[in-house]
């Protein structure tokens, strides 16, 4: 019998074949835990008696939500993992470096990996053929302290996308589009396997945004077959010595398949207060928005930049309206930086955070005010997300955020570019 | 195991954003503190309502969204006894077992908030014994049930040095 992706990178790390549905205990070549899942991790990994870090090479410390620290609470939380990565030499990525999911897709993740993250959106990584996926703090203190856990083999749903994305229709789109059609639990314990046409021809940025939202369909993790856009975007960050093709075999078993063409798609956003309250952007142009967040692991890419700089380039954000843009590594702002992008947003009136989560989870650096409404790039809106129970987010692509910014009202990003 | 208390009923949906709220992320070192804002954005009685063995129970899809293992963990600690939901998202369902907090499977849709419910793990049955109906749970794989047995996945490692587990 064939295997899924998932299937295939299990058995491989576990010695054994294993089907949907069987357990099995698995090597872990990544771990990954940030500030807000680090403390306990740390915390958990010690009263389970475990020494260290079993490889600390490739044990990852994100200091990424609360960064540059708002509260001494955190800053003590911050002075905690700065001191357990020197002691036991694990990776730290302090203040700057980038949200977690970049960092990892941009140094880290490569096809055939597993990778464990105390974050839910650490199956980002399934866009570079890995086995990534999200777990609590003790189940990533196991990873850490350990270097295995275990895992049930999910059960597969295959999404063929065919034909090309129109213009002005983006990844987040489809992927918005795909959680409405499943629902917030359409995919609990699968793995959502991407392929087809739109998928070949996708840049690896999109890919990351498709499989960073898996999650928010229920999924253990999201995948792309690992192929010549996965062999470049190593090879770009010198780690083409990782690559290797990796794809599904012909003949595995699916629980599901989803076909799309990608041609009939349209701009999409999620409504408050759930990410599968889903509705094209005609259905809700007009309302209006006192904030627009442009950033984070789901769509805070340089591409996701230029496409916000195009639409924003020598026009200006409308009054009362206040645009935050994010990088979302110190590498996608560096690029930023020297491509003029980030002085093309600064002059539209963008104000620019360091590389973090803040925003996006509510801890600083764009808090809501009651009854205020944010449209956002990002991958979650349920109620007080972005730190207020009484605010609003609607989710959306960062073409559809720059044309709302323009014009203070939701706005269909193809009628501005 | 059995645990008897009585019901708070909760709809579909309930987000690890609604148990333990990210405007709060500066207690995440302060887990009794933390303990005091539970499930604040779903009802923000709730912890004060909430006495000792209390049943949380739930519609669909309970603990979605975030990683965060401090959203059963404050559960556990502010004293609910168990979880009831019909269904229950991946990350949160290991991280209660993993705390030691039981969660169950099964049809919520009968339970009302203030029945007295008692929830035996062993025959896999609620009893609702303020309406006087039996409901049927969806038994917890064994590896779960494991850890859950040792008392949360600390203790199953402090145990056995390792993943002592049948898979």
């Amino acid at each position: 019998m064939g295997q899924t992706l998932a299937e295939k990178i299990l058995s491989e790390k576990a010695g054994r074949s294993l089907h949907a549905g069987e357990f099995a205990v698995v090597p872990v070549d990544v771990t990954l835990v940030q500030d807000g899942t680090g403390p306990l991790a740390v915390r958990q990994l010690e009263a389970m008696g475990l020494a260290g870090p079993h490889r600390p090479e490739s044990t990852l410390v994100f200091l990424d939500h609360g960064l540059p620290s708002p509260r001494q609470e955190l800053s003590n939380d911050h002075l905690f993992l700065r001191d357990f990565a020197r002691l036991t030499g694990c990776r730290l990525y302090d203040c700057g470096s980038g949200v977690c999911h970049q960092v990892v897709a941009e140094e880290w993740a490569s096809p055939g990996q597993v990778v464990v993250g105390a974050d839910s959106h650490t199956c980002t990584g399934g866009a570079l053929g890995a086995f990534a996926t999200g777990m609590g703090s003790t189940d990533v203190a196991v990873a850490m302290g350990l270097g295995e856990n275990w895992f049930r083999v999910p059960e597969s749903v295959r999404v063929v996308v065919s034909g090309e994305l129109p213009a002005g229709v983006y990844a987040k789109d489809l992927m918005l589009w795909l959680i409405g059609q499943l629902g917030a639990d359409g995919a609990t314990y699968q793995a959502l396997e991407f392929d087809g046409e739109a998928i070949s021809a996708m840049d690896m940025s999109g890919r990351l945004t498709l499989c960073n939202m898996a999650v928010e369909a229920g999924a253990k993790t999201g995948l792309v077959g690992s192929d010549q856009v996965t062999r470049e975007y190593l090879a770009a960050s010198g780690r083409e010595w990782q690559w290797r093709e990796l794809q599904p075999d012909a003949d595995a078993e699916y629980a599901s398949r989803i076909e799309v063409d990608a041609g009939q798609l349209v701009p999409m956003v999620a409504r408050p207060h759930r990410v599968d309250n889903v509705a094209p952007v005609s259905e809700v142009a007009g309302t209006p928005v006192h904030q627009v967040f442009i950033g984070s692991c789901t769509n805070g890419r340089i591409e996701d930049l230029r496409i916000a700089a195009a639409v924003l380039r020598d026009r200006k954000v409308a009054a009362g309206v206040r645009l935050l843009v994010m990088p979302a590594s110190r590498r996608v702002y560096l690029e930023a930086l020297r491509a003029g992008v980030l002085a093309d947003l600064v002059e539209a009136g963008a104000a620019v955070s360091p590389p973090g989560c803040g925003p996006c989870a509510g801890v600083h650096l764009g808090i809501l005010g009651d009854g205020e409404v944010c449209l956002s790039s990002t991958n979650r809106n349920f109620q007080g997300r972005m730190g207020n129970p009484n605010s609003s987010v609607y989710l959306a692509s960062p073409a559809t955020c720059a044309a709302t910014a323009l014009y203070g009202v939701i706005t269909d990003p193809r009628e501005v570019v | 195991m059995i645990v008897e208390g009585y019901a708070h009923k909760f709809g579909d949906g309930i987000s690890t954003d609604h148990i333990a709220p990210g405007r709060y992320y500066h207690l995440r070192s302060r887990l009794d503190e933390l303990a005091k804002h539970v499930l604040e954005d779903a009802d923000p009685a709730f912890a004060a309502k909430l006495r000792p063995g209390d049943l949380v129970v739930a519609g669909r899809n309970f603990g979605l969204g975030s990683s965060r293992e401090h959203a059963p963990a404050i559960m556990k600690l502010a004293g609910v006894g168990a979880v009831l939901a019909s269904s229950v998202a991946r990350i949160f369902f290991r991280n209660a077992i993993n705390v030691g907090l039981p969660v169950v499977i099964c049809d919520t849709s009968r339970i009302i908030g203030g029945d007295l419910l008692k929830l035996d793990l062993e025959k896999g049955v609620v009893a609702n014994l303020t309406q006087g109906f039996l409901v049927r749970i969806s038994p917890l794989p064994p590896v779960m049930l494991a850890i859950l047995g040792d008392g949360g996945l600390v203790e199953h490692v402090r145990r056995h040095g390792r993943l002592a587990l049948e898979v």
